[in-house]
């Protein structure tokens, strides 16, 4: 299973998130290496399709689905959580269902 | 880093607001308390705190408190940003404060401003107070543990010195212009 976390460093709480994607995983019963990629410069951040600061792919696809039209760049990332809330990071339950899902889809 | 400390006086500051009218530190010399937030649109660790910044607003009003949300973001490299955006926002949130733009940057960098949300919390004599996070907790408001501003509001009210006056503000960078 290919996971990858990319993040930027300045924007907080990236290692909370990597943390809580690590147990999760630790959770599931999910042993995967993680690609940690540090996002450095707008051209990195266009070049990787960055939409933001903590974001997650399992299998190549981000856990929350990303527009069409989204705007790439160094910044941190809104995650609308199940009850409506804005958080800077994923829910645990977003990413234990992007886990699942994609291990039911191969 | 902050240019101000506990005990700082307030730096002044004129600066246009969503509405069009024109915002001055000085209006609020009348207050008990004045809460300088700087803020901005995009940022989600802002957005996570906003609704409790409209609640404080609503709950102190009527004791004198007044927040000043100000958005010194550069609307260039985040056009979610811009001053347009701002009305925007400020409409479909209800906001019941100010919110202004630092268009040049420049109250952003005399106040030494580095994250969204910071607040700068000053009493009616126009001393600091408090500087740093709303609360201990972006992301769950039931989980706070510490509401840092709330707390330090109450003790300007008493005529006390809260018992923190500052804690590290927790958000997005703010955005600075990059030198032509």
């Amino acid at each position: 299973m290919a996971i990858e976390f990319l993040y930027y460093e300045d924007c907080p709480s990236h290692d909370v998130a990597l943390e809580r994607l690590q147990t999760i995983m630790a959770e599931e019963g999910i042993h995967a290496d993680i690609n940690i990629i540090k996002v450095e410069t707008e051209d990195q951040a266009q070049r990787l399709k960055f939409v933001g600061s903590p974001t997650i792919r399992i299998g190549g696809q981000d856990i929350v689905p990303v527009p069409a039209n989204a705007h790439y760049s160094l910044t941190c990332r809104a995650y609308r959580l199940d009850d409506g809330r804005i958080s800077p990071l994923p829910s645990p339950d977003m990413i234990r269902r992007a886990l699942r899902e994609h291990i039911a889809s191969v | 880093m902050a240019n101000l400390k506990p005990g700082d006086q307030a730096i002044p500051f004129s600066l246009p607001g969503v509405d069009g009218k024109t915002y001055a530190l000085a209006d609020y010399s009348d207050k008990n308390a004045v809460a300088v937030i700087f803020t901005c649109n995009h940022c989600p660790y802002a957005q996570a705190w906003e609704g409790r910044l409209i609640q404080a607003q609503a709950d102190y009003a009527d004791k004198g408190v007044q927040i000043l949300a100000i958005n010194a973001n550069d609307a260039t490299t985040h056009p979610g940003d811009s001053f347009e955006a701002m009305q925007q926002r400020a409409q479909e949130k209800g906001f019941n404060f100010p919110y202004l733009h630092d268009e040049s940057q420049e109250i952003a960098r005399a106040y030494g401003a580095e994250r969204t949300p910071e607040i700068f919390l000053f009493d009616k004599n126009g001393k600091l107070q408090y500087h740093g996070a709303p609360d201990d907790n972006y992301e769950d408001p039931n989980a706070v543990q510490h509401a840092w501003f709330r707390d330090a509001i109450d003790a300007v009210l008493a005529g006390q010195t809260p018992a923190v006056t500052t804690t590290e503000p927790k958000g997005c960078t703010i955005k600075w212009k990059q030198p032509a």
